[in-house]
């Protein structure tokens, strides 16, 4: 599967400035390793040494959090759109 | 007796009024909860008069005391007619990149304005307010995002007063800014009954806060953790500036004047009716449109109300 993965700010010096790239993989924990696999210097930042996701990070699934679906396990089909955003505040 | 003492007494108790006219599935009704008729014009009211009265009994608020809050706002602006009404000063720390109406109703109540950048949203306020406060520890920090009163004042007003107009409720959507309603609200409701399912709405602010050095820059509220906000919530959805000014739009098509986080919410909403095959979905408006009108978010052409929403701040 190949989807395509919006990047916040902050990781797209990482990724020679793309806001957009694509990646593969059939489950957000896949899509994410190949993301780092070929940008390793985003490995620090989206994932903890354990290799879950930084607190910090929500990752989406054409706009639902994954943290409320099945987390890294999340299914992704061809053409999704996975989004990558730091946790703001509001109010 | 037919009238109130004070205006403070007219918060709370806000109208449900139905909007499945506008639901995709005929067997998903749609109910919102209507807090831009509080009377700072928004559901902050119920956060801004709880964390002060909290604050008076614990003795922390001195007579004439001065306040500082970080705030997109609203919260600021329900503050700002508290403190007015029991005669404390407040300082508000807000974003720049709010709507002018956010801070004109600031004036209105004689709030003193410290602008953060706009650039880092919210969570530059945050960091801003927390440094003032720490050269300023004579100020008294309410603190919205960590003080226990905010997610009591929906457990105690706005979760029962859900329970009690709609207890056929079987979704509760709500944005996500502080957490305070969904926490709050959410907890009592699924006391009530379990099987009622709790959907968060967020902004895709993460996007256009481009202040944020690194993640590690990132926010989550500690009364979201604390509180367990995770397991409260089922679903959590982000509602892009296009659809939340669509739905705001079409909400005014049903003669509801809201502002822009309503749309957003009412885009989950419709996202949640969509994925049920029947239920009764209540979702909290947080605010009348009032505040948005420089926006040109209802008459300007689409294409350029969204690209200006991307850079306001409406949750």
């Amino acid at each position: 599967m190949t989807v395509e993965v919006r990047l916040p700010t902050v990781l797209r010096p990482h990724a020679g400035g793309a806001t957009t790239v694509s990646a593969e993989g059939t489950t957000i924990g896949e899509v994410i390793e190949s993301l780092v696999g070929r940008y390793p210097g985003m490995s620090g930042q989206v994932l903890t040494p354990e290799g879950s996701l930084h607190r910090f990070v929500n990752v989406y699934v054409n706009d639902d959090d994954v943290r409320y679906l099945d987390q890294l396990d999340t299914k992704v089909a061809d053409g999704d759109t996975v989004s990558i955003l730091p946790a703001v505040a509001g109010g | 007796m037919a009238y109130h003492r004070s205006v403070l007494d007219l918060i709370g108790n806000t109208p449900l009024v139905e909007v499945s006219e506008l639901s995709p599935n005929p067997e998903a009704r749609i109910l919102l909860k209507l807090e831009g008729q509080n009377p700072g014009g928004s559901v902050k009211d119920r956060v801004a008069l709880a964390m002060v009265e909290e604050a008076e009994k614990e003795g922390r608020l001195e007579k004439g005391a001065t306040l500082i809050e970080p705030s997109s706002g609203n919260t600021g602006i329900g503050l700002a007619m508290v403190a007015r009404v029991k005669g404390y000063k407040l300082n508000v720390v807000l974003p720049a990149s709010v709507s002018p109406e956010r801070r004109q109703a600031l004036e209105v109540w004689g709030a003193s304005i410290i602008e953060s950048p706009g650039p880092e949203g919210s969570n530059g306020a945050v960091r801003l307010a927390e440094r003032l406060h720490a050269e300023n520890p004579e100020w008294v920090f309410l603190y919205q995002y960590a003080n226990r009163a905010n997610p009591r004042a929906h457990y105690e007003g706005t979760g029962p007063e859900i329970w009690r107009d709609c207890p056929e409720v079987t979704h509760f959507v709500a944005g996500l800014g502080t957490s305070g309603t969904l926490v709050g609200a959410g907890r009592f409701l699924k006391e009530r009954n379990p099987k009622i399912q709790v959907w968060a709405v967020e902004p895709p602010a993460g996007e256009n806060v481009d202040g944020l050095r690194s993640l590690d820059d990132g926010y989550i509220p500690p009364i979201f953790t604390e509180l367990g906000g995770p397991e409260i919530l089922d679903r959590k959805t982000i509602a892009n500036p296009r659809d939340s000014i669509v739905w705001t739009r079409k909400l005014a098509d049903v003669g509801i004047f809201a502002g822009i986080s309503t749309g957003a919410a009412m885009a989950g909403a419709i996202r949640c009716a969509e994925s049920v095959p029947s239920g009764v979905i209540v979702a909290i408006s947080a605010d009348g449109g009032w505040k948005y009108l420089s926006t040109g978010a209802w008459t300007d052409e689409i294409d350029v109300v969204v690209e200006r929403a991307k850079r306001i701040i409406y949750f």
